[in-house]
């Protein structure tokens, strides 16, 4: 039987900004959703034709496929750096530096501590699944003690490789930074918060007010052996115990 | 024509400052120039020196192992410059802080105390500006107003321009002394 | 032409490329270039453009490449170790076609080594410092005024090809100060728009500028497309000077400032009677093979002086090709040659 669309109300559609090619995430994985999210606050905000996304190396090297945007990658933990520059050259761009945990607290804590106390006014998501993906499941700067990975094969040992780094608070103890705040995507509510977080973040940028950076922590059921749904729980119940979720900072309002 | 002088002394002595006048009036006077610095942690209290080149053809070494010429403000200067300096060349130096006579007998000496007319300019820190207006007149290699115009024109253009009197005078009595 | 000033080498480069249009610069303090970064701290936010100094040499080289991805034109500039960090991004920067100008003031090294002027980096420069095929256009100024033509020069060519732009000096070229007339500044907004830079997509299919692909078949393409532009470069851009080589038994092969010093000896040599020519190359990549292997078939000896273990020695030997005999002379750790050295080498060969 033909549906009758006529007094329907559209109420959820793919976002305009966002392209048709195929995302490249396995099954279960947050990328997506945050993805999506991000595109939608590029539609929101109106700034498609103006934002320049910035794709990192790790799972999200494709990123520069996802939006209807200009984009650029940039090598493993330089892409604040690399938006620096770019918003250096041409403030009238929107950029957003879109970086894992290993990319942004790892190989460039240095960059990304001094993008922000610069107070660079870019939008940095920080994508914190604890592990790194793509290389196979290796101990990531954020990796839980405790937690196995290929590089830490019993276990996550502190008094061996130390702790996981809370980048986002470090970030916050800088004067620069008009927002920082963690996120998270297990359910409805927290990807609903997580929305509104994004969309302040780059409005922030848009308006002028400087560095933003939104955490989101993120599961990889690949590499932590876990089916979809056991890796949203572990994000609720264990991964939100080491990382806290909420604004660490709000100097934008 | 070409002259290549070292100036060289302690760090604060102005002898960098000394072979920029120098280079900088060659340059108007319509001679081609280098200006070679000694650079790095010496430039804070050791020794110091410069190297300029002067001369009607475009200059090919600016860093020169047979100077015509040689400024020394103190003995370490001398001691380590005076060997290479080419025959019939012309060593001006500071014989407030030098005791010892040259040991080369194929150069032309030019003994000044330059303290105590740095003094009689001003100050003791015009004692670069005493030595140049000293080797001025033991080369000619530049007209000293030529010199006094480059000079006021850096200390000028360094916010400096109140030094000017007091170090033209300094030229002067240098100038004078040989 | 603006008026005749005196300046320093490190001077000239910075308001070399100030007046190219250059509206973001990129550094972090290193000796002996730190004149340069100053000069461009006091000048570029004057100008209303971009100075940033930056966390690293690696922060640098990557603000370099954003800024070049947005289509101005961009400059770092570093010293040996800096310009060692500096690797990753250049590669990135030439797989990505940009255009960006890089500036080496050379010191002693290998590791920390020294502050001193020498010419050890010049296999970095021109066989490829970081991973990857990828060439970079490689300029070796002699002079201070040429090190701002040269550095002019860089930006129209980063432009023209696309490609990043190694200018190549020492150490002695940065510090010194001779007589510099530079030409009047260019207005950035009159240099061609660039279609292919981040500008915001507008009316247009998104730009994407990525040095990657998974797919070796396509990478092999963009390798491809790199080799092609690298030929044009060859065939097109090898720039050099002979001196007093018309007559000449013996050849000086040098480059930067013992290019410079070496025609200091040519001079002392001719007033000897020996019959000494000096072979300057002036782009180091691409490097004038076919001139010197010209230049060789009618010289007896062909004496490449460096202050390095022997670096460009090895072109030479490519572009001579048992023509001539090739001889080294070179000095290291930031050792100075000199007229007199250089001199006592050539008299070895004059008889």
């Amino acid at each position: 039987m033909p549906v009758n669309t006529e007094n329907m109300v559209k109420v959820f559609g793919r976002p305009e900004s966002l392209t048709d090619a195929r995302f490249t995430y396995c099954p279960g994985c947050h990328h997506g959703i945050l993805t999506r999210i991000i595109a939608k606050a590029i539609d929101e905000l109106g700034i498609a034709e103006r934002t320049v996304t910035i794709a990192p190396v790790g799972c999200s090297v494709f990123a520069y496929l996802w939006y209807k945007c200009d984009a650029v990658q940039a090598s493993h933990g330089r892409a604040s750096a690399v938006a620096t520059g770019l918003k250096r050259a041409n403030k009238d761009l929107i950029v957003i530096s879109y970086q894992g945990d290993g990319d942004f607290a790892s190989i460039g804590t240095a960059e990304s501590i001094h993008a922000a106390n610069r107070g660079e006014n870019i939008t940095v998501i920080f994508v914190n699944n604890q592990i790194y993906g793509m290389t196979g499941g290796e101990m990531a700067p954020t990796t839980l003690v405790g937690q196995r990975t290929t590089t830490t094969p019993d276990g996550r040992d502190p008094a061996y490789f130390g702790y996981p780094i809370r980048f986002s608070e470090l970030i916050a103890t800088l004067d620069a930074p008009v927002y920082v705040t963690r996120q998270a995507l297990y359910d409805t509510r927290r990807i609903m918060d997580a929305e509104k977080a994004i969309k302040k973040a780059i409005s922030y940028q848009v308006e002028g007010k400087g560095y933003s950076l939104v955490e989101v922590l993120s599961t990889c059921p690949t590499n932590w052996h876990m089916s979809p749904l056991e890796a949203n729980r572990h994000v609720a119940e264990v991964v939100t115990e080491a990382f806290p979720l909420g604004d660490l900072v709000d100097r934008g309002g | 024509m070409e002259r290549s002088v070292i100036i060289a002394g302690f760090g604060g002595q102005g002898v960098i400052l000394a072979g920029k006048i120098l280079a900088q009036a060659g340059m108007d006077h319509g001679l081609e120039v280098t200006w070679l610095p000694s650079y790095g942690p010496e430039m804070r209290g050791g020794t110091a020196n410069c190297t300029v080149v002067l001369s009607e053809e475009p200059v090919g070494s600016p860093i020169v192992d047979e100077p015509t010429d040689l400024v020394a403000m103190n003995l370490p200067s001398l001691d380590k410059f005076e060997p290479m300096v080419a025959r019939d060349g012309t060593i001006v130096m500071n014989r407030s802080l030098i005791e010892r006579d040259l040991e080369r007998t194929d150069v032309r000496p030019y003994l000044v105390d330059v303290h105590p007319l740095a003094e009689e300019a001003g100050s003791s820190r015009a004692i670069n500006m005493v030595a140049l207006g000293a080797y001025l007149k033991a080369t000619g290699v530049v007209p000293l107003e030529v010199v006094k115009g480059a000079m006021a024109r850096m200390l000028e253009e360094g916010g400096k321009g109140k030094f000017v009197p007091m170090n033209e005078k300094a030229l002067e009595l240098g100038y004078e002394a040989v | 032409m603006g008026e005749r000033k005196l300046m320093r080498g490190n001077e000239v480069i910075a308001e070399a490329a100030i007046r190219a249009g250059c509206e973001c610069y990129f550094a972090y303090p290193i000796t002996p270039q730190a004149e340069l970064l100053e000069h461009m701290a006091r000048n570029m936010p004057r100008l209303g453009r971009t100075f940033v100094q930056a966390e690293s040499e690696i922060g640098a080289i990557n603000m370099l490449y954003g800024a070049a991805a947005a289509g101005v034109r961009a400059m770092t500039s570093s010293s040996s170790p800096g310009i060692s960090l500096k690797q990753e991004g250049i590669s990135y920067i030439a797989g990505s076609n940009l255009p960006a100008v890089i500036v080496n003031i050379m010191r002693g090294g290998p590791g920390l080594g020294d502050i001193a002027p020498a010419q050890g980096d010049y296999f970095q420069a021109t066989k490829g410092g970081g991973h990857g095929d990828y060439r970079m256009i490689v300029l070796g100024p002699s002079t201070v005024p040429e090190a701002g033509e040269l550095t002019i020069l860089a930006f129209d060519l980063a432009d023209k090809y696309r490609v990043p732009v190694m200018i190549l000096a020492d150490g002695m070229l940065g510090q010194m100060m001779e007589p510099v007339e530079l030409p009047d500044p260019v207005d950035p907004a009159t240099l061609p728009k660039k279609d292919w830079a981040l500008t915001g997509a507008k009316g247009r299919d998104p730009n994407i500028i990525l040095s990657f692909d998974l797919d070796p078949e396509v990478l092999k393409q963009m390798n491809l497309v790199l080799q092609e532009k690298y030929r044009k470069i060859e065939d097109n851009e090898a720039r050099y000077e002979e001196y007093q080589t018309d007559d000449a038994d013996i050849v000086i092969a040098a480059y930067g400032t013992v290019a410079r010093i070496a025609k200091t000896v040519v001079r002392r040599a001719r007033a000897e009677g020996i019959k000494l020519g000096l072979f300057r190359p002036i782009t180091l990549w691409p490097f004038p093979y076919e001139p010197l292997r010209e230049l060789a078939s009618r010289v007896k000896t062909v004496l490449t002086v460096e202050m390095s273990a022997g670096q460009m020695w090895e072109d030479v030997r490519l572009a001579v090709a048992e023509r001539a005999e090739t001889p080294f002379y070179g000095e290291m750790g930031g050792v100075v040659t000199t007229p007199k050295k250089i001199l006592s080498e050539v008299r070895k060969y004059a008889r």
